[in-house]
Protein backbone atom coordinates (compact mmCIF):
# COMPACT_ATOMS: atom_id res chain seq x y z
CA UNK A 1 0.00 0.00 0.00
CA UNK A 2 2.66 2.20 0.91
CA UNK A 3 5.88 2.31 -0.67
CA UNK A 4 9.01 2.43 1.70
CA UNK A 5 9.23 6.07 1.65
CA UNK A 6 5.82 6.86 3.10
CA UNK A 7 6.92 3.96 6.44
CA UNK A 8 6.57 5.78 10.05
CA UNK A 9 9.52 5.02 11.54
CA UNK A 10 9.01 3.53 15.32
CA UNK A 11 10.51 6.98 16.04
CA UNK A 12 8.02 8.88 14.11
CA UNK A 13 5.37 6.37 15.45
CA UNK A 14 5.75 7.38 19.18
CA UNK A 15 5.40 11.36 18.63
CA UNK A 16 1.57 10.17 16.85
CA UNK A 17 0.34 7.84 19.84
CA UNK A 18 -1.60 10.54 22.03
CA UNK A 19 -3.20 11.80 18.64
CA UNK A 20 -4.09 8.29 17.51
CA UNK A 21 -5.16 7.73 20.83
CA UNK A 22 -7.99 10.76 20.84
CA UNK A 23 -8.73 9.78 17.33
CA UNK A 24 -7.11 12.82 15.46
CA UNK A 25 -5.06 11.04 12.84
CA UNK A 26 -6.27 12.23 9.37
CA UNK A 27 -7.47 9.10 8.06
CA UNK A 28 -4.59 8.05 5.77
CA UNK A 29 -2.05 9.04 8.96
CA UNK A 30 -4.05 6.41 10.92
CA UNK A 31 -3.91 3.39 8.27
CA UNK A 32 0.07 3.85 8.07
CA UNK A 33 -0.52 4.07 12.37
CA UNK A 34 -2.15 1.00 11.82
CA UNK A 35 -0.57 -0.97 9.48
CA UNK A 36 2.76 -0.02 11.15
CA UNK A 37 1.32 -1.50 14.59
CA UNK A 38 0.60 -4.65 12.73
CA UNK A 39 4.55 -5.63 11.97
CA UNK A 40 6.00 -3.81 14.71
CA UNK A 41 6.45 -6.29 18.10
CA UNK A 42 8.27 -3.20 19.77
CA UNK A 43 4.94 -0.44 18.91
CA UNK A 44 2.43 -2.62 19.65
CA UNK A 45 4.02 -3.14 23.18
CA UNK A 46 4.40 0.50 23.22
CA UNK A 47 0.64 1.40 22.41
CA UNK A 48 -0.51 -0.91 24.51
CA UNK A 49 1.31 0.75 27.56
CA UNK A 50 0.37 3.60 26.88
CA UNK A 51 -3.07 2.62 27.24
CA UNK A 52 -2.60 0.53 30.18
CA UNK A 53 -1.22 3.82 31.77
CA UNK A 54 -3.91 5.60 30.70
CA UNK A 55 -6.00 3.23 32.17
CA UNK A 56 -4.02 3.28 35.60
CA UNK A 57 -4.55 6.80 35.44
CA UNK A 58 -7.94 6.35 35.60
CA UNK A 59 -7.92 4.56 39.12
CA UNK A 60 -6.02 6.50 40.76
CA UNK A 61 -7.59 7.88 43.79
CA UNK A 62 -8.42 11.94 43.77
CA UNK A 63 -6.98 13.29 46.23
CA UNK A 64 -8.99 13.37 49.19
CA UNK A 65 -9.96 16.74 50.92
CA UNK A 66 -8.33 16.66 54.27
CA UNK A 67 -11.51 16.52 56.78
CA UNK A 68 -10.40 19.89 58.81
CA UNK A 69 -10.59 21.37 54.62
CA UNK A 70 -13.98 19.58 54.08
CA UNK A 71 -15.64 20.35 57.70
CA UNK A 72 -14.61 24.40 57.05
CA UNK A 73 -16.23 24.07 53.47
CA UNK A 74 -19.31 22.21 54.07
CA UNK A 75 -19.68 25.09 57.23
CA UNK A 76 -19.26 27.70 54.53
CA UNK A 77 -21.63 26.17 51.98
CA UNK A 78 -24.14 26.16 54.97
CA UNK A 79 -23.68 29.21 56.23
CA UNK A 80 -24.31 31.04 52.55
CA UNK A 81 -27.23 28.55 52.23
CA UNK A 82 -28.91 30.13 55.76
CA UNK A 83 -28.21 33.47 54.75
CA UNK B 1 -21.27 17.21 46.56
CA UNK B 2 -20.03 20.42 44.50
CA UNK B 3 -16.75 21.02 46.74
CA UNK B 4 -15.68 17.42 47.37
CA UNK B 5 -16.01 17.32 43.75
CA UNK B 6 -14.28 19.92 42.47
CA UNK B 7 -11.51 21.18 44.95
CA UNK B 8 -8.69 18.43 43.71
CA UNK B 9 -8.96 20.14 40.36
CA UNK B 10 -8.99 23.42 41.74
CA UNK B 11 -6.24 22.89 43.50
CA UNK B 12 -4.53 21.03 40.75
CA UNK B 13 -4.86 23.80 38.26
CA UNK B 14 -4.30 26.96 40.73
CA UNK B 15 -1.03 24.91 41.14
CA UNK B 16 -0.21 26.16 37.35
CA UNK B 17 -0.05 29.84 38.84
CA UNK B 18 0.98 29.90 42.18
CA UNK B 19 4.33 28.38 43.59
CA UNK B 20 3.25 26.45 46.58
CA UNK B 21 0.47 23.73 47.47
CA UNK B 22 -0.24 26.01 50.43
CA UNK B 23 -0.93 28.97 48.03
CA UNK B 24 -2.71 27.08 45.31
CA UNK B 25 -5.45 25.92 48.32
CA UNK B 26 -5.80 29.72 49.23
CA UNK B 27 -6.78 30.16 45.66
CA UNK B 28 -9.06 27.73 45.82
CA UNK B 29 -10.97 29.01 49.07
CA UNK B 30 -11.20 32.43 47.81
CA UNK B 31 -12.62 30.82 44.58
CA UNK B 32 -15.39 29.28 46.62
CA UNK B 33 -16.08 32.52 48.24
CA UNK B 34 -16.76 33.95 44.71
CA UNK B 35 -18.46 31.21 43.22
CA UNK B 36 -20.62 31.39 46.59
CA UNK B 37 -21.51 35.16 46.35
CA UNK B 38 -21.98 34.94 42.71
CA UNK B 39 -24.31 31.97 42.71
CA UNK B 40 -27.56 33.56 42.19
CA UNK B 41 -26.29 34.79 39.86
CA UNK B 42 -25.24 32.73 37.50
CA UNK B 43 -27.06 32.39 34.07
CA UNK B 44 -26.00 28.75 33.27
CA UNK B 45 -24.67 30.36 30.21
CA UNK B 46 -21.66 28.33 30.28
CA UNK B 47 -21.64 25.22 32.48
CA UNK B 48 -21.43 25.48 36.11
CA UNK B 49 -17.96 23.86 35.54
CA UNK B 50 -16.54 25.93 33.56
CA UNK B 51 -17.48 29.34 34.97
CA UNK B 52 -15.95 28.36 38.11
CA UNK B 53 -12.68 27.31 36.74
CA UNK B 54 -12.80 30.75 35.03
CA UNK B 55 -13.05 32.24 38.37
CA UNK B 56 -10.39 30.10 39.34
CA UNK B 57 -7.51 30.75 36.97
CA UNK B 58 -8.64 34.40 37.31
CA UNK B 59 -8.11 34.51 40.81
CA UNK B 60 -4.90 32.68 40.52
CA UNK B 61 -3.51 34.77 38.12
CA UNK B 62 -3.79 38.21 40.22
CA UNK B 63 -3.03 35.68 43.21
CA UNK B 64 0.77 35.13 41.28
CA UNK B 65 1.23 38.64 39.84
CA UNK B 66 0.58 40.17 44.02
CA UNK B 67 2.73 37.78 44.32
CA UNK B 68 5.11 39.66 42.70
CA UNK B 69 5.80 36.34 40.38
CA UNK B 70 6.00 36.93 36.87
CA UNK B 71 3.60 34.90 34.72
CA UNK B 72 5.37 33.13 31.94
CA UNK B 73 2.50 33.23 30.00
CA UNK B 74 3.82 32.16 26.93
CA UNK B 75 4.66 29.44 28.87
CA UNK B 76 1.38 28.32 30.81
CA UNK B 77 -0.06 28.70 27.34
CA UNK B 78 2.24 27.08 25.01
CA UNK B 79 3.53 23.43 25.38
CA UNK B 80 6.79 25.31 24.43
CA UNK B 81 9.01 25.12 21.16
CA UNK B 82 11.40 23.01 21.75
CA UNK B 83 10.36 19.89 21.68
CA UNK B 84 10.32 16.72 23.77
CA UNK B 85 10.78 13.44 22.76
CA UNK B 86 8.47 10.92 24.07
CA UNK B 87 11.01 8.01 24.06
CA UNK B 88 14.61 8.84 24.86
CA UNK B 89 16.05 9.16 20.97
CA UNK B 90 18.74 6.56 22.15
CA UNK B 91 16.01 3.81 22.10
CA UNK B 92 16.08 4.01 18.47
CA UNK B 93 18.52 3.38 15.92
CA UNK B 94 19.59 6.17 14.51
CA UNK B 95 17.31 7.82 11.40
CA UNK B 96 20.25 7.22 9.14
CA UNK B 97 20.06 4.09 9.26
CA UNK B 98 20.65 2.36 6.03
CA UNK B 99 18.15 -0.39 6.80
CA UNK B 100 16.33 0.03 10.10
CA UNK B 101 16.00 4.29 10.27
CA UNK B 102 14.41 5.39 13.58
CA UNK B 103 13.47 1.57 14.18
CA UNK B 104 13.71 0.28 18.10
CA UNK B 105 17.08 -0.42 18.84
CA UNK B 106 15.51 -1.38 22.37
CA UNK B 107 12.25 -2.11 22.04
CA UNK B 108 9.56 -2.64 25.27
CA UNK B 109 9.01 -5.28 26.52
CA UNK B 110 5.28 -6.11 27.84
CA UNK B 111 4.95 -5.47 31.16
CA UNK B 112 4.19 -8.10 33.87
CA UNK B 113 0.47 -8.19 34.66
CA UNK B 114 0.14 -8.80 38.12
CA UNK B 115 3.07 -5.84 38.69
CA UNK B 116 0.32 -3.25 37.39
CA UNK B 117 -1.54 -4.00 40.62
CA UNK B 118 0.82 -3.80 43.51
CA UNK B 119 0.79 -0.75 45.41
CA UNK B 120 4.43 0.29 44.99
CA UNK B 121 3.82 0.43 41.19
CA UNK B 122 1.08 2.93 42.58
CA UNK B 123 3.25 5.04 44.31
CA UNK B 124 5.65 5.27 41.28
CA UNK B 125 2.90 6.41 39.19
CA UNK B 126 1.82 8.87 41.86
CA UNK B 127 5.46 10.42 41.82
CA UNK B 128 5.88 10.67 38.21
CA UNK B 129 2.39 12.64 37.77
CA UNK B 130 4.13 15.05 40.92
CA UNK B 131 6.82 15.16 38.82
CA UNK B 132 5.63 16.66 35.77
CA UNK B 133 5.65 20.49 35.15
CA UNK B 134 2.13 22.11 36.41
CA UNK B 135 1.07 22.55 33.11
CA UNK B 136 1.50 18.90 32.35
CA UNK B 137 0.21 17.42 35.65
CA UNK B 138 -2.85 19.99 35.25
CA UNK B 139 -4.06 18.54 32.28
CA UNK B 140 -3.36 14.54 32.72
CA UNK B 141 -4.91 15.20 36.18
CA UNK B 142 -8.19 16.59 34.69
CA UNK B 143 -8.30 14.15 31.29
CA UNK B 144 -7.23 10.88 32.76
CA UNK B 145 -7.47 11.00 36.63
CA UNK B 146 -10.68 13.61 36.94
CA UNK B 147 -12.27 11.79 33.36
CA UNK B 148 -12.44 15.14 31.92
CA UNK B 149 -13.40 15.57 27.91
CA UNK B 150 -10.93 17.19 25.94
CA UNK B 151 -13.41 20.37 25.86
CA UNK B 152 -13.63 20.53 29.38
CA UNK B 153 -9.85 20.87 29.84
CA UNK B 154 -9.58 23.68 26.53
CA UNK B 155 -12.09 25.43 28.53
CA UNK B 156 -10.76 25.26 32.25
CA UNK B 157 -7.17 25.77 31.11
CA UNK B 158 -7.98 28.33 27.84
CA UNK B 159 -5.68 26.39 26.03
CA UNK B 160 -6.30 25.42 22.04
CA UNK B 161 -7.20 22.05 21.05
CA UNK B 162 -3.61 21.66 19.79
CA UNK B 163 -1.65 22.60 23.21
CA UNK B 164 -3.85 20.46 24.84
CA UNK B 165 -3.29 17.95 23.28
CA UNK B 166 0.41 18.19 23.53
CA UNK B 167 0.47 18.70 26.92
CA UNK B 168 -1.40 15.85 27.04
CA UNK B 169 0.94 13.64 25.15
CA UNK B 170 3.73 14.73 27.08
CA UNK B 171 2.36 14.06 30.56
CA UNK B 172 1.46 10.78 29.38
CA UNK B 173 4.74 9.35 27.49
CA UNK B 174 6.34 10.70 30.38
CA UNK B 175 4.21 8.68 33.05
CA UNK B 176 4.40 5.30 30.70
CA UNK B 177 8.29 6.04 30.46
CA UNK B 178 8.50 6.08 34.39
CA UNK B 179 6.20 2.94 34.81
CA UNK B 180 8.70 1.29 32.09
CA UNK B 181 11.88 2.45 34.54
CA UNK B 182 10.51 0.96 37.29
CA UNK B 183 8.73 -2.12 35.85
CA UNK B 184 11.80 -3.53 34.05
CA UNK B 185 13.90 -3.19 36.81
CA UNK B 186 11.03 -5.01 38.88
CA UNK B 187 11.19 -7.25 36.20
CA UNK B 188 14.51 -8.24 35.93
Amino acid sequence: MNGQFEQLSCQELVELVTDYLEGMLLEEERLRFDEHIGRCDGCDVYLEQMRLTVSMLGHVPKDALSPEAEQELIAAFRGWRAS
Amino acid sequence: MLVREYQPSLVRVARMYVPTQVAAEEVAAETWLAVLNGLDRFEGRSSLRTWIFRILTNIAKTRAVRDGRTLPFSALQEPGRVPEAAVDADRFLDPEHPRWPGHWAAKPQPWPEDALLASETRSRLAEAIDALPATQRAVISLRDIEGWSSEEVRNALDLSETNQRVLLHRARSKVRAALEDYLNEAGA
